[in-house]
């Protein structure tokens, strides 16, 4: 773990601060939901920048409008007041800059892995000889090599998971929106894929917002969290982990991420309570 | 988790074999237990009808309908006419699936239509199709077509009706993947909604070719030249009920083998449906 440690890529974390831009910029975002029941405010003031590159957890109570945040980022719903952008466009419906992957793999049955992974290609009309080689390539990253023929039922749920991970790489976009994207699998395979998530992170270099439960997998992934409140969902405190990559879940007993790991669940629990 | 799985797999194959062994014997076995019966009962009834001297016009013997089938097929008059409720049933039943199909997907994407259609959609298929009958062969007269169109009523409603339910069913994080890769709302309905519906749609079609079977012959009896019911109609004017057994055995047969076929087409076209994938 420790010699790990010691070959962290610290060139790589400078250049990222040189380079800072904003991939992902929302200001003073507010969403109301109109249900029968009457309005039901969802989104409060909601101002996040996220640097080209960066790793950002977003962390709440239920209820907390992550999910939420998610629609409006990937444009599937539009805010009720303030804006967001990806690498300066402003969003005004679904985009191109930004694949997600939902909690559910969400693949199609009828469709091979490898037509599955394309399925952006198809809806975004583009060339798909030209993308399947790097298809292939993200495929074998995630350790689904060979699986390109086989149909989502003959894999495990971890597997398809992953499959959904390429899917949303493929047309590579600026930024990769996450929302619980480990919330059904088990513990063995949630920290399993945690691991490989890193490792996709640190290979592409991917700009990543992760919507999540567990403070243990925000605080291992993560280069910041972002912890919101229950509904109206703000932002209610900002951590920074500057703990090098790359990170392994025995680094999470450190005395520094065990401190950041409190610190986070005592803001939550300010959170939940308020 | 990699090493895991192969595992499994490699595992598989073994017990797999056995498997699909035991389960073929098991199966020719049940087939044989039935045609066992089945040949016990004609045996039995053979021998009832024969000992209580039962007339032929009242209730023919197994042996006899056998013959009136051989001699009607050996004739080739069985075989001309089958042919032609055939092609009531495979062209009415085309025609029906596709306007229930097309109907069904016009009424999910088009709310208007759904308003403006569904009471006479529902109006339509609540008039029992015999009433219908003598109207279709006054407008279209005695030949094919009356019983062609006979047979499409029959159809298009469970096909619209399960296409409407399938598109409606679909899951909505499958909408929203589309939505979110840009897609419009002709992708979606292409890429997802028919895709996902299929199982719904095959649902409908299936009983789709039964309700087929059923209109060409009530369309035949009410009035037509040529067809399986036809000769019904004229074995049993004349007291010849080993003719019309005979001709029920081969009535039932196509309807079975056309159900085959629909499940076998079904089969391959929803091999994904009901193994979980989410």
């Amino acid at each position: 773990m420790t010699a790990a440690r010691a070959i962290a890529p610290t060139k790589d974390t400078q250049a990222k601060d040189t380079l800072a831009k904003d991939t992902l910029a929302t200001s003073n975002l507010g969403l109301v939901y109109k249900t029968n029941s009457g309005e039901v405010e969802a989104l409060r003031g909601v101002s996040i920048n996220i640097r080209d590159g960066e790793f950002v957890s977003v962390v709440g109570p239920s209820g907390c409008g992550k999910s939420s945040l998610l629609k409006l980022v990937m444009g599937l719903e539009r805010p009720t007041r303030g804006d967001i952008a990806i690498s300066g466009t402003a969003i005004k419906g679904p985009t191109k800059h930004a694949g997600c992957v939902f909690q559910a793999p969400v693949l199609l049955p009828w469709r091979t892995i490898l037509d599955n992974v394309l399925l952006p290609i198809d809806v975004m009309k583009l060339d798909r000889q030209s993308v399947t080689a790097r298809a292939m390539d993200l495929l074998k990253l995630v350790g689904l090599g060979g699986f390109e023929r086989r149909y989502p039922f003959e894999l495990s749920g971890g597997m398809q998971q992953r499959a959904s991970i390429v899917r949303a790489l493929v047309h590579d976009p600026e930024l990769l929106i996450m929302d619980e994207p480990f919330a059904a699998l088990d513990a063995l395979n949630r920290e399993a894929m945690a691991v490989e998530l890193q490792r996709i992170n640190m290979e592409s270099g991917k700009t990543i917002v992760f919507i999540t439960h567990s403070i243990s997998e925000a605080v291992f992934l993560s280069d910041r969290i972002i912890v919101m409140s229950a509904r109206p969902g703000r932002v209610v405190a900002t951590f920074d982990n500057p703990f090098p990559r790359p990170r392994s879940f025995a680094d999470l007993a450190s005395p520094e991420l065990g401190q950041l790991a409190a610190d986070i669940r005592q803001s939550l629990d300010h959170a939940s309570a308020s | 988790m990699s090493i895991v799985s192969e595992k499994s797999m490699s595992v598989e194959p073994a017990t797999g074999t056995s498997l699909t062994e035991s389960t073929f014997f098991k199966k020719s076995r049940g087939a044989l237990e039935a045609l066992g019966y089945f040949l016990a009962l004609v045996l039995v009834w053979e021998g009832a009808i024969s000992f209580f001297e039962v007339p032929g016009f009242l209730f023919p013997a197994p042996s006899a309908i056998a013959a009136a089938l051989w001699q009607g097929l050996v004739s080739g008059i069985y075989l001309y006419h089958l042919a032609v409720t055939m092609v009531e049933i495979l062209a009415g039943f085309a025609l029906g699936s596709l306007a229930g199909l097309l109907l069904g997907i016009g009424m999910v994407t088009i709310p208007v239509l759904d308003r403006v259609l569904y009471p006479y959609v529902v109006a339509i298929q609540t008039v029992p199709k015999v009433a219908i009958a003598p109207l279709m062969i006054v407008w279209f007269g005695f030949g094919i077509q009356s019983k062609i169109l006979m047979v499409a009523m029959a159809c298009m409603f469970p096909v619209l009706i399960n296409t409407v339910a399938g598109l409606r069913a679909t899951d909505s994080d499958r909408l929203a993947l589309v939505r979110a890769m840009c897609g419009t709302n002709q992708q979606v309905l292409r890429f997802v909604q028919l895709p996902s519906a299929l199982p719904y749609i095959f649902a409908g079609l299936n009983t789709a070719i039964v309700l087929a079977v059923i209109g060409a012959i009530v369309g035949e009896f009410v009035g037509a030249r040529l067809g399986i019911g036809v000769l019904i109609l004229q074995a049993n004017f004349s007291l010849d009920l080993a003719s019309v057994f005979a001709l029920l055995v081969l009535l039932s047969s196509m309807g079975i083998i056309l159900n085959l076929a629909m499940k076998a087409i079904e089969k391959r076209v929803c091999f994904w449906s009901g193994r979980s994938s989410k």
